[in-house]
Protein backbone atom coordinates (compact mmCIF):
# COMPACT_ATOMS: atom_id res chain seq x y z
CA UNK A 1 0.00 0.00 0.00
CA UNK A 2 2.88 2.41 1.16
CA UNK A 3 5.06 1.44 -1.74
CA UNK A 4 1.98 1.85 -4.04
CA UNK A 5 1.13 5.40 -3.13
CA UNK A 6 5.34 6.34 -2.88
CA UNK A 7 5.24 4.95 -6.32
CA UNK A 8 2.19 7.45 -7.08
CA UNK A 9 4.05 10.12 -5.67
CA UNK A 10 7.06 9.46 -7.67
CA UNK A 11 4.99 9.25 -10.92
CA UNK A 12 3.54 12.77 -10.13
CA UNK A 13 6.80 14.39 -8.98
CA UNK A 14 8.83 13.49 -12.04
CA UNK A 15 5.93 14.51 -14.28
CA UNK A 16 5.64 11.38 -16.61
CA UNK A 17 8.23 8.87 -15.72
CA UNK A 18 7.46 7.68 -19.13
CA UNK A 19 9.55 10.12 -20.49
CA UNK A 20 13.13 9.47 -20.66
CA UNK A 21 14.89 12.52 -19.84
CA UNK A 22 14.37 14.47 -16.48
CA UNK A 23 14.95 18.12 -16.04
CA UNK A 24 16.41 19.30 -12.85
CA UNK A 25 15.99 23.22 -11.95
CA UNK A 26 16.73 25.55 -9.52
CA UNK A 27 16.55 29.26 -9.38
CA UNK A 28 19.33 31.06 -7.23
CA UNK A 29 16.56 33.06 -5.54
CA UNK A 30 13.02 31.91 -4.48
CA UNK A 31 12.23 34.97 -3.54
CA UNK A 32 13.31 38.57 -4.68
CA UNK A 33 12.94 41.18 -2.26
CA UNK A 34 12.32 44.69 -4.07
CA UNK A 35 14.13 47.27 -1.83
CA UNK A 36 13.21 51.28 -1.95
CA UNK A 37 17.06 51.23 -4.06
CA UNK A 38 16.34 48.68 -5.76
CA UNK A 39 17.96 48.84 -8.99
CA UNK A 40 17.34 46.02 -11.34
CA UNK A 41 18.62 42.39 -10.94
CA UNK A 42 19.49 38.92 -12.32
CA UNK A 43 18.50 35.76 -11.43
CA UNK A 44 20.40 32.21 -12.32
CA UNK A 45 18.52 29.64 -13.23
CA UNK A 46 20.63 26.19 -13.09
CA UNK A 47 19.75 23.32 -14.57
CA UNK A 48 20.59 19.50 -16.12
CA UNK A 49 19.59 17.07 -18.29
CA UNK A 50 19.68 13.57 -17.04
CA UNK A 51 19.04 10.52 -19.15
CA UNK A 52 17.52 7.17 -18.02
CA UNK A 53 18.08 3.87 -19.38
CA UNK A 54 15.30 4.65 -21.84
CA UNK A 55 17.07 7.78 -22.91
CA UNK A 56 17.82 6.62 -27.03
CA UNK A 57 21.38 6.39 -27.65
CA UNK A 58 21.04 8.64 -30.67
CA UNK A 59 19.98 11.82 -28.49
CA UNK A 60 23.30 13.37 -27.67
CA UNK A 61 22.65 16.88 -28.27
CA UNK A 62 19.59 19.25 -26.30
CA UNK A 63 17.61 22.33 -27.24
CA UNK A 64 16.12 24.79 -24.29
CA UNK A 65 13.67 27.07 -24.43
CA UNK A 66 12.81 29.14 -20.85
CA UNK A 67 10.04 31.33 -20.64
CA UNK A 68 9.55 33.16 -17.40
CA UNK A 69 5.64 34.71 -16.62
CA UNK A 70 5.23 37.25 -14.23
CA UNK A 71 2.15 38.32 -12.47
CA UNK A 72 -0.93 38.18 -15.12
CA UNK A 73 -2.77 41.77 -15.92
CA UNK A 74 -5.47 43.46 -17.95
CA UNK A 75 -4.03 46.07 -19.98
CA UNK A 76 -5.19 48.64 -22.52
CA UNK A 77 -2.94 49.81 -25.91
CA UNK A 78 -4.47 53.51 -27.20
CA UNK A 79 -3.34 54.61 -30.45
CA UNK A 80 -2.86 58.17 -31.07
CA UNK A 81 -4.10 59.79 -34.78
CA UNK A 82 -4.17 63.33 -36.27
CA UNK A 83 -7.21 65.11 -35.39
CA UNK A 84 -8.03 68.18 -35.72
CA UNK A 85 -4.14 69.43 -35.70
CA UNK A 86 -3.38 67.38 -32.34
CA UNK A 87 -2.99 64.09 -31.42
CA UNK A 88 -5.69 61.97 -29.44
CA UNK A 89 -6.29 58.49 -28.43
CA UNK A 90 -7.94 57.38 -31.20
CA UNK A 91 -8.51 53.40 -31.23
CA UNK A 92 -7.85 50.90 -28.07
CA UNK A 93 -7.38 47.37 -27.58
CA UNK A 94 -7.67 45.42 -24.33
CA UNK A 95 -5.28 42.74 -23.99
CA UNK A 96 -6.81 39.93 -21.00
CA UNK A 97 -4.56 38.61 -18.01
CA UNK A 98 -1.33 38.72 -20.02
CA UNK A 99 1.77 38.25 -18.30
CA UNK A 100 3.16 41.80 -17.23
CA UNK A 101 7.02 40.37 -17.51
CA UNK A 102 7.67 38.23 -20.23
CA UNK A 103 10.96 36.75 -20.61
CA UNK A 104 11.72 33.39 -23.28
CA UNK A 105 15.31 32.35 -23.36
CA UNK A 106 17.12 29.44 -25.59
CA UNK A 107 20.51 28.68 -26.23
CA UNK A 108 19.98 29.16 -30.47
CA UNK A 109 17.57 30.63 -32.33
CA UNK A 110 14.21 29.75 -31.76
CA UNK A 111 13.67 28.69 -36.02
CA UNK A 112 16.74 26.22 -35.47
CA UNK A 113 15.65 24.34 -32.53
CA UNK A 114 12.14 23.28 -34.11
CA UNK A 115 9.67 23.88 -36.72
CA UNK A 116 7.11 26.99 -36.89
CA UNK A 117 4.42 24.52 -36.31
CA UNK A 118 5.71 23.18 -32.95
CA UNK A 119 6.72 26.45 -32.06
CA UNK A 120 3.29 27.83 -32.00
CA UNK A 121 2.03 24.76 -29.94
CA UNK A 122 4.38 25.48 -27.64
CA UNK A 123 4.37 29.00 -27.83
CA UNK A 124 8.27 29.43 -28.42
CA UNK A 125 8.89 33.32 -28.95
CA UNK A 126 7.20 36.73 -28.44
CA UNK A 127 5.18 36.42 -32.08
CA UNK A 128 3.85 32.75 -30.60
CA UNK A 129 3.37 33.50 -26.73
CA UNK A 130 -0.80 33.59 -26.43
CA UNK A 131 -1.56 37.48 -25.48
CA UNK A 132 -5.86 36.90 -25.51
CA UNK A 133 -7.43 40.39 -26.55
CA UNK A 134 -10.98 41.80 -26.71
CA UNK A 135 -11.76 42.52 -30.11
CA UNK A 136 -15.21 44.20 -29.97
CA UNK A 137 -17.38 41.87 -27.76
CA UNK A 138 -14.62 38.82 -29.09
CA UNK A 139 -11.99 37.16 -26.97
CA UNK A 140 -9.27 35.73 -29.08
CA UNK A 141 -5.57 36.45 -29.97
CA UNK A 142 -4.86 37.71 -32.82
CA UNK A 143 -2.16 37.49 -35.90
CA UNK A 144 1.22 38.43 -34.67
CA UNK A 145 1.70 41.29 -36.96
CA UNK A 146 -1.02 43.00 -35.65
CA UNK A 147 -0.64 46.72 -34.87
CA UNK A 148 -1.61 46.45 -31.63
CA UNK A 149 -0.30 43.40 -30.70
CA UNK A 150 3.22 44.42 -32.12
CA UNK A 151 3.48 47.87 -30.57
CA UNK A 152 2.34 46.00 -27.18
CA UNK A 153 5.15 44.07 -27.25
CA UNK A 154 7.50 46.29 -28.53
CA UNK A 155 6.47 49.13 -25.27
CA UNK A 156 6.82 46.15 -23.16
CA UNK A 157 9.96 45.88 -24.29
CA UNK A 158 11.65 49.12 -24.33
CA UNK A 159 10.61 48.89 -21.03
CA UNK A 160 12.39 45.79 -20.41
CA UNK A 161 9.79 43.86 -19.43
CA UNK A 162 9.34 41.65 -22.53
CA UNK A 163 12.10 39.69 -23.79
CA UNK A 164 13.28 37.72 -26.36
CA UNK A 165 17.29 36.07 -26.01
CA UNK A 166 18.14 33.05 -28.06
CA UNK A 167 21.64 33.15 -26.63
CA UNK A 168 20.98 33.54 -23.14
CA UNK A 169 21.10 29.81 -22.23
CA UNK A 170 24.58 28.30 -22.28
CA UNK A 171 25.12 24.77 -21.67
CA UNK A 172 28.12 23.95 -19.76
CA UNK A 173 28.36 20.43 -20.83
CA UNK A 174 26.30 18.66 -23.04
CA UNK A 175 23.88 18.03 -20.22
CA UNK A 176 24.36 20.37 -17.64
CA UNK A 177 22.78 24.82 -18.34
CA UNK A 178 22.16 27.84 -16.44
CA UNK A 179 21.02 31.01 -17.73
CA UNK A 180 20.52 34.40 -16.74
CA UNK A 181 16.75 36.16 -15.63
CA UNK A 182 17.32 39.47 -15.67
CA UNK A 183 14.86 41.80 -13.93
CA UNK A 184 14.40 45.42 -14.55
CA UNK A 185 14.24 48.37 -11.60
CA UNK A 186 10.58 48.61 -12.38
CA UNK A 187 9.92 44.80 -11.72
CA UNK A 188 6.21 44.15 -10.94
CA UNK A 189 5.67 42.07 -7.78
CA UNK A 190 4.46 39.03 -7.70
CA UNK A 191 4.36 35.00 -8.27
CA UNK A 192 6.89 34.23 -11.45
CA UNK A 193 6.41 30.92 -12.83
CA UNK A 194 9.33 29.73 -14.83
CA UNK A 195 8.63 26.82 -17.63
CA UNK A 196 11.32 25.19 -19.37
CA UNK A 197 10.65 23.06 -21.79
CA UNK A 198 13.24 20.56 -24.17
CA UNK A 199 13.69 19.77 -27.21
CA UNK A 200 16.29 17.24 -29.29
CA UNK A 201 16.34 17.09 -32.91
CA UNK A 202 13.50 19.72 -33.62
CA UNK A 203 10.87 17.26 -31.40
CA UNK A 204 9.42 18.76 -27.88
CA UNK A 205 10.52 15.91 -25.52
CA UNK A 206 9.52 16.91 -22.30
CA UNK A 207 9.10 20.07 -19.59
CA UNK A 208 9.48 21.39 -15.73
CA UNK A 209 8.29 24.17 -13.82
CA UNK A 210 9.73 26.30 -11.33
CA UNK A 211 8.63 29.61 -10.02
CA UNK A 212 10.24 32.50 -7.49
CA UNK A 213 8.24 35.52 -6.25
CA UNK A 214 9.06 39.38 -6.11
CA UNK A 215 7.98 40.89 -2.71
CA UNK A 216 8.42 44.30 -2.35
CA UNK A 217 9.67 45.04 1.40
CA UNK A 218 10.05 47.94 3.98
CA UNK A 219 8.66 51.25 3.92
CA UNK A 220 7.67 51.70 0.42
CA UNK A 221 5.81 49.01 0.28
CA UNK A 222 3.89 49.72 3.40
CA UNK A 223 2.96 52.89 1.43
CA UNK A 224 1.96 51.45 -1.24
CA UNK A 225 -0.43 48.88 0.35
CA UNK A 226 -1.82 51.68 2.30
CA UNK A 227 -2.54 54.00 -0.68
CA UNK A 228 -4.50 51.19 -2.34
CA UNK A 229 -6.36 49.22 0.81
CA UNK A 230 -6.96 52.78 2.99
CA UNK A 231 -6.88 55.26 0.51
CA UNK A 232 -8.88 57.73 3.50
CA UNK A 233 -6.58 57.30 5.96
CA UNK A 234 -3.62 57.43 3.50
CA UNK A 235 -5.06 60.90 1.95
CA UNK A 236 -5.90 62.23 5.63
CA UNK A 237 -2.04 61.03 6.60
CA UNK A 238 -0.81 62.85 3.54
CA UNK A 239 -2.73 66.09 3.56
CA UNK A 240 -1.67 66.01 7.74
CA UNK A 241 1.95 65.39 6.42
CA UNK A 242 1.44 68.19 4.07
CA UNK A 243 0.39 70.52 6.65
CA UNK A 244 2.69 69.90 9.48
CA UNK A 245 5.81 70.76 6.38
CA UNK A 246 4.74 74.08 6.07
CA UNK A 247 3.76 74.67 9.19
CA UNK A 248 7.42 73.62 10.08
CA UNK A 249 9.17 75.33 7.32
CA UNK A 250 7.37 78.79 8.55
CA UNK A 251 8.44 78.24 12.07
CA UNK A 252 12.30 77.67 10.60
CA UNK A 253 12.30 80.36 8.14
CA UNK A 254 10.03 83.08 10.68
CA UNK A 255 12.07 86.41 10.48
CA UNK A 256 10.74 87.69 13.60
CA UNK B 1 20.85 58.61 -4.45
CA UNK B 2 18.14 56.49 -6.40
CA UNK B 3 15.11 56.40 -4.30
CA UNK B 4 11.83 53.97 -5.79
CA UNK B 5 8.35 56.33 -5.73
CA UNK B 6 5.69 53.27 -4.31
CA UNK B 7 3.25 55.06 -6.52
CA UNK B 8 4.59 56.23 -9.64
CA UNK B 9 6.33 53.08 -9.40
CA UNK B 10 9.63 54.28 -10.85
CA UNK B 11 12.85 55.09 -9.81
CA UNK B 12 14.01 58.25 -9.20
CA UNK B 13 16.69 60.75 -8.18
CA UNK B 14 16.54 62.13 -4.98
CA UNK B 15 18.76 65.30 -5.14
CA UNK B 16 16.96 65.51 -8.94
CA UNK B 17 13.50 65.40 -7.27
CA UNK B 18 14.71 67.92 -4.45
CA UNK B 19 16.65 70.16 -7.00
CA UNK B 20 12.99 70.63 -8.80
CA UNK B 21 11.24 71.34 -6.11
CA UNK B 22 13.27 74.02 -4.30
CA UNK B 23 13.39 75.40 -8.19
CA UNK B 24 9.78 75.94 -8.63
CA UNK B 25 9.60 76.73 -4.50
CA UNK B 26 11.99 80.15 -5.83
CA UNK B 27 9.83 80.58 -8.32
CA UNK B 28 6.64 80.18 -6.20
CA UNK B 29 7.76 82.68 -3.68
CA UNK B 30 9.38 85.31 -5.75
CA UNK B 31 6.50 85.71 -7.68
CA UNK B 32 3.97 84.65 -4.71
CA UNK B 33 1.94 81.68 -6.06
CA UNK B 34 1.75 78.11 -5.77
CA UNK B 35 3.78 76.71 -8.12
CA UNK B 36 1.53 74.10 -9.41
CA UNK B 37 2.02 74.98 -12.87
CA UNK B 38 5.46 74.79 -13.26
CA UNK B 39 5.93 71.17 -10.70
CA UNK B 40 3.13 69.14 -12.38
CA UNK B 41 4.59 70.09 -16.17
CA UNK B 42 7.74 68.99 -14.78
CA UNK B 43 7.61 66.20 -13.09
CA UNK B 44 5.31 65.16 -16.32
CA UNK B 45 8.73 65.57 -18.34
CA UNK B 46 10.92 63.62 -16.23
CA UNK B 47 8.26 60.75 -16.51
CA UNK B 48 5.64 60.33 -14.26
CA UNK B 49 2.39 60.13 -15.54
CA UNK B 50 0.17 63.33 -15.71
CA UNK B 51 -2.59 61.87 -13.37
CA UNK B 52 0.02 61.06 -10.84
CA UNK B 53 1.76 64.36 -11.16
CA UNK B 54 -1.78 66.17 -10.91
CA UNK B 55 -2.64 63.91 -7.57
CA UNK B 56 0.66 64.45 -6.07
CA UNK B 57 1.49 67.90 -6.65
CA UNK B 58 -1.98 68.94 -5.21
CA UNK B 59 -0.20 67.83 -1.19
CA UNK B 60 2.88 69.78 -1.91
CA UNK B 61 0.65 72.68 -2.74
CA UNK B 62 -0.65 72.12 0.45
CA UNK B 63 2.09 72.21 2.21
CA UNK B 64 3.44 75.69 0.50
CA UNK B 65 0.27 77.63 0.72
CA UNK B 66 0.17 76.67 4.64
CA UNK B 67 2.89 77.92 5.55
CA UNK B 68 2.35 80.95 3.41
CA UNK B 69 -0.90 81.33 4.99
CA UNK B 70 0.60 81.17 8.40
CA UNK B 71 2.34 84.18 8.16
CA UNK B 72 -0.24 85.90 6.53
CA UNK B 73 -2.52 84.82 8.95
CA UNK B 74 0.24 86.47 11.84
CA UNK B 75 -0.27 90.38 9.76
CA UNK B 76 -4.09 89.57 9.82
CA UNK B 77 -3.99 89.56 6.04
CA UNK B 78 -6.57 87.18 5.43
CA UNK B 79 -10.20 88.20 5.08
CA UNK B 80 -12.27 85.18 6.98
CA UNK B 81 -15.68 86.25 5.64
CA UNK B 82 -14.25 86.35 2.40
CA UNK B 83 -12.50 82.84 2.27
CA UNK B 84 -15.59 80.97 3.77
CA UNK B 85 -17.58 82.15 0.59
CA UNK B 86 -15.00 81.49 -1.70
CA UNK B 87 -14.47 77.95 -0.02
CA UNK B 88 -17.89 77.08 -0.22
CA UNK B 89 -17.70 76.98 -4.49
CA UNK B 90 -13.82 75.84 -3.95
CA UNK B 91 -15.01 72.44 -2.42
CA UNK B 92 -17.66 72.20 -4.84
CA UNK B 93 -15.58 72.68 -7.76
CA UNK B 94 -12.64 70.62 -6.58
CA UNK B 95 -15.24 67.53 -5.77
CA UNK B 96 -16.36 67.87 -9.70
CA UNK B 97 -12.82 68.28 -10.49
CA UNK B 98 -12.07 64.98 -8.96
CA UNK B 99 -15.03 63.75 -10.62
CA UNK B 100 -14.15 64.70 -13.97
CA UNK B 101 -10.47 63.18 -13.59
CA UNK B 102 -11.58 60.07 -13.11
CA UNK B 103 -13.90 59.60 -15.76
CA UNK B 104 -11.34 60.90 -18.17
CA UNK B 105 -9.07 58.45 -17.22
CA UNK B 106 -11.60 55.21 -17.72
CA UNK B 107 -12.11 56.96 -21.01
CA UNK B 108 -8.25 57.33 -21.93
CA UNK B 109 -8.29 60.71 -22.14
CA UNK B 110 -7.14 62.20 -19.34
CA UNK B 111 -3.42 63.51 -20.93
CA UNK B 112 -5.14 64.99 -23.72
CA UNK B 113 -7.75 67.09 -21.33
CA UNK B 114 -4.47 68.05 -19.14
CA UNK B 115 -2.21 69.01 -22.00
CA UNK B 116 -4.88 71.08 -23.61
CA UNK B 117 -5.83 72.65 -20.31
CA UNK B 118 -2.54 73.70 -19.63
CA UNK B 119 -2.29 75.22 -23.35
CA UNK B 120 -5.61 77.02 -23.12
CA UNK B 121 -5.09 78.10 -19.98
CA UNK B 122 -1.41 78.77 -19.70
CA UNK B 123 -1.28 80.60 -22.84
CA UNK B 124 -4.17 83.19 -22.29
CA UNK B 125 -3.54 84.17 -18.48
CA UNK B 126 0.31 84.68 -19.80
CA UNK B 127 -0.16 86.37 -22.79
CA UNK B 128 -2.63 88.43 -20.58
CA UNK B 129 -0.06 89.08 -18.13
CA UNK B 130 3.35 89.72 -19.82
CA UNK B 131 1.34 92.29 -22.15
CA UNK B 132 -0.61 93.71 -18.87
CA UNK B 133 3.29 93.60 -17.52
CA UNK B 134 4.67 95.42 -20.73
CA UNK B 135 1.69 98.07 -20.88
CA UNK B 136 2.72 99.06 -17.11
CA UNK B 137 6.76 98.70 -17.93
CA UNK B 138 5.97 101.60 -20.63
CA UNK B 139 3.64 103.80 -18.68
CA UNK B 140 6.04 103.78 -15.33
CA UNK B 141 8.75 104.76 -17.78
CA UNK B 142 6.16 107.69 -19.24
CA UNK B 143 5.64 108.44 -15.78
CA UNK B 144 1.92 107.83 -15.91
CA UNK B 145 -0.28 107.52 -12.95
CA UNK B 146 -2.09 103.70 -14.18
CA UNK B 147 -5.87 104.94 -14.40
CA UNK B 148 -8.43 104.41 -11.48
CA UNK B 149 -11.06 101.69 -12.70
CA UNK B 150 -14.78 102.56 -11.97
CA UNK B 151 -17.17 99.46 -10.50
CA UNK B 152 -18.21 97.10 -13.04
CA UNK B 153 -21.44 95.07 -13.68
CA UNK B 154 -20.51 92.41 -11.15
CA UNK B 155 -21.26 95.16 -8.47
CA UNK B 156 -24.42 95.62 -9.64
CA UNK B 157 -25.39 91.56 -8.73
CA UNK B 158 -27.96 90.72 -5.96
CA UNK B 159 -27.08 88.88 -2.97
CA UNK B 160 -24.63 91.33 -1.04
CA UNK B 161 -22.31 90.60 1.51
CA UNK B 162 -20.15 93.01 3.51
CA UNK B 163 -16.92 91.62 4.07
CA UNK B 164 -15.46 93.45 6.96
CA UNK B 165 -11.50 92.89 6.84
CA UNK B 166 -11.36 93.67 2.70
CA UNK B 167 -13.35 96.66 3.26
CA UNK B 168 -15.77 95.58 -0.01
CA UNK B 169 -19.64 95.01 -0.51
CA UNK B 170 -19.82 92.20 -2.71
CA UNK B 171 -22.45 89.61 -4.04
CA UNK B 172 -21.54 86.22 -3.17
CA UNK B 173 -22.39 84.87 -6.91
CA UNK B 174 -19.22 86.16 -8.38
CA UNK B 175 -17.09 84.99 -5.38
CA UNK B 176 -18.89 81.45 -5.53
CA UNK B 177 -18.29 81.15 -8.71
CA UNK B 178 -14.95 82.13 -8.97
CA UNK B 179 -14.24 79.11 -5.89
CA UNK B 180 -15.96 76.69 -8.13
CA UNK B 181 -13.71 77.52 -11.41
CA UNK B 182 -10.48 77.50 -9.38
CA UNK B 183 -11.49 74.40 -7.66
CA UNK B 184 -12.53 72.11 -10.67
CA UNK B 185 -9.36 73.57 -12.61
CA UNK B 186 -6.82 72.61 -9.73
CA UNK B 187 -8.20 68.96 -9.34
CA UNK B 188 -7.79 68.73 -12.92
CA UNK B 189 -3.99 70.20 -13.89
CA UNK B 190 -2.92 69.76 -10.66
CA UNK B 191 -2.26 73.71 -10.08
CA UNK B 192 -3.35 76.00 -7.21
CA UNK B 193 -4.58 78.31 -9.20
CA UNK B 194 -3.40 80.90 -7.23
CA UNK B 195 -1.78 82.88 -10.34
CA UNK B 196 -5.49 83.10 -12.17
CA UNK B 197 -7.33 83.75 -8.53
CA UNK B 198 -5.22 86.79 -7.59
CA UNK B 199 -5.54 88.69 -10.59
CA UNK B 200 -9.35 88.04 -10.92
CA UNK B 201 -9.98 89.10 -7.00
CA UNK B 202 -7.97 92.08 -7.73
CA UNK B 203 -9.54 93.02 -11.01
CA UNK B 204 -12.96 92.10 -11.33
CA UNK B 205 -14.04 91.51 -7.45
CA UNK B 206 -11.72 94.37 -6.18
CA UNK B 207 -10.54 92.61 -3.70
CA UNK B 208 -7.78 95.40 -1.86
CA UNK B 209 -4.13 94.08 -2.42
CA UNK B 210 -3.58 93.95 1.42
CA UNK B 211 -6.06 90.96 1.51
CA UNK B 212 -5.77 88.97 -1.79
CA UNK B 213 -2.74 86.67 -1.55
CA UNK B 214 -3.89 85.81 2.01
CA UNK B 215 -7.16 85.15 1.21
CA UNK B 216 -6.35 83.10 -2.26
CA UNK B 217 -4.07 81.35 -0.59
CA UNK B 218 -6.75 80.11 2.05
CA UNK B 219 -8.92 78.98 -0.93
CA UNK B 220 -5.68 77.43 -2.33
CA UNK B 221 -5.01 75.22 1.31
CA UNK B 222 -8.43 74.20 1.49
CA UNK B 223 -9.04 73.16 -2.43
CA UNK B 224 -5.43 71.36 -2.67
CA UNK B 225 -6.18 69.32 0.96
CA UNK B 226 -9.54 68.18 -0.49
CA UNK B 227 -8.22 67.49 -3.74
CA UNK B 228 -4.95 65.16 -2.25
CA UNK B 229 -7.92 63.15 0.10
CA UNK B 230 -10.19 63.02 -3.44
CA UNK B 231 -7.28 61.52 -5.43
CA UNK B 232 -5.96 59.47 -2.99
CA UNK B 233 -9.58 57.99 -2.45
CA UNK B 234 -10.97 57.55 -5.68
CA UNK B 235 -7.76 57.18 -7.59
CA UNK B 236 -5.02 56.04 -4.83
CA UNK B 237 -2.49 58.05 -7.27
CA UNK B 238 -1.34 59.84 -4.93
CA UNK B 239 2.20 59.38 -4.17
CA UNK B 240 3.14 60.70 -0.54
CA UNK B 241 7.32 59.70 -0.66
CA UNK B 242 7.12 61.93 -3.70
CA UNK B 243 5.21 65.08 -2.13
CA UNK B 244 7.03 65.16 0.69
CA UNK B 245 10.09 65.69 -1.25
CA UNK B 246 8.42 68.21 -3.52
CA UNK B 247 7.45 69.59 -0.60
CA UNK B 248 10.66 69.88 1.18
CA UNK B 249 12.26 71.51 -1.87
CA UNK B 250 9.24 73.59 -2.40
CA UNK B 251 9.11 75.38 1.00
CA UNK B 252 13.17 75.54 1.39
CA UNK B 253 13.32 77.16 -2.35
CA UNK B 254 10.42 79.57 -1.50
CA UNK B 255 11.75 81.70 1.16
CA UNK B 256 14.98 82.24 -0.74
CA UNK B 257 12.85 82.71 -3.53
CA UNK B 258 10.27 85.51 -1.52
CA UNK B 259 13.66 87.16 -0.27
CA UNK B 260 14.91 87.68 -4.27
CA UNK B 261 11.40 88.84 -5.56
CA UNK B 262 11.37 91.75 -2.89
CA UNK B 263 14.40 93.10 -4.93
CA UNK B 264 12.47 93.32 -8.15
CA UNK B 265 9.91 95.69 -9.10
CA UNK B 266 6.12 94.69 -9.94
CA UNK B 267 5.84 95.36 -13.20
CA UNK B 268 8.77 93.34 -13.91
CA UNK B 269 8.04 90.47 -11.73
CA UNK B 270 4.81 90.54 -13.53
CA UNK B 271 6.61 90.87 -17.13
CA UNK B 272 9.13 87.93 -15.79
CA UNK B 273 6.04 85.75 -14.58
CA UNK B 274 3.50 85.87 -17.78
CA UNK B 275 6.78 84.94 -19.57
CA UNK B 276 7.32 81.96 -17.86
CA UNK B 277 3.27 81.19 -17.71
CA UNK B 278 3.10 81.37 -21.35
CA UNK B 279 6.21 79.75 -22.25
CA UNK B 280 4.83 76.51 -20.05
CA UNK B 281 1.69 76.61 -22.22
CA UNK B 282 3.36 76.78 -25.62
CA UNK B 283 5.38 73.89 -24.21
CA UNK B 284 2.58 71.75 -24.11
CA UNK B 285 0.64 73.18 -27.27
CA UNK B 286 4.16 72.31 -28.99
CA UNK B 287 4.03 68.50 -27.59
CA UNK B 288 0.17 67.82 -29.01
CA UNK B 289 0.71 69.31 -32.42
CA UNK B 290 4.07 67.36 -32.94
CA UNK B 291 3.78 63.68 -33.89
CA UNK B 292 4.68 61.68 -31.23
CA UNK B 293 7.37 59.31 -31.15
CA UNK B 294 5.59 56.39 -30.64
CA UNK B 295 2.04 56.36 -31.20
CA UNK B 296 1.18 53.62 -28.76
CA UNK B 297 0.24 53.47 -25.25
CA UNK B 298 -0.01 51.28 -22.63
CA UNK B 299 -1.79 51.58 -19.54
CA UNK B 300 -2.34 48.67 -16.83
CA UNK B 301 -5.60 47.57 -14.86
CA UNK B 302 -4.19 46.68 -12.02
CA UNK B 303 -2.43 43.41 -11.54
CA UNK B 304 -4.11 40.32 -10.29
CA UNK B 305 -2.96 37.48 -8.61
Amino acid sequence: MIRALLAVALTLMLGGAARAERLIVSVSNHRVTVTPNYSGEELVLFGSVEKDASTPADRTTYDLVVTVMGPRADMVTRRKEHTFGIWINTDYRQFLQVPSYLALFANRSFEAITSPEIARRQQIGLNNVLLMQRVSGDYADVVPNDAFRSAFIRLRTQRGLYREDAAAVTFLTPTLFRTGIPLPAEVPIGTYEVEIKLFSNGAFIGKTDTAFEIVKVGFEQFVATNARQNGLVYGLVTAAMALMTGWMASIVFRKD
Amino acid sequence: MQLYLPIADLPVNVFLVLAMGAAVGFVSGMFGIGGGFLMTPLLIFIGITPAVAVASVASHIAASSFSGALSYWRRRAIDPALASVLLCGGVTGTALGVWTFTQLRALGQLDLMIALSYVVLLSTVGSVMFSEGLRALMRTRRGAVPPRRAHNWIHGLPLKMRFKRSKIYLSVIPVVIVGIVIGFIGAIMGIGGGFILVPIMIYLLRVPTSTVIGTSMILTLVTMLFATLLHAVTNHLVDAVLALILMIGGVTGAQFGARAGQKIRGEQLRLLLGLLILSVGVRFAVELVIRPEDLFTIRELGVSG
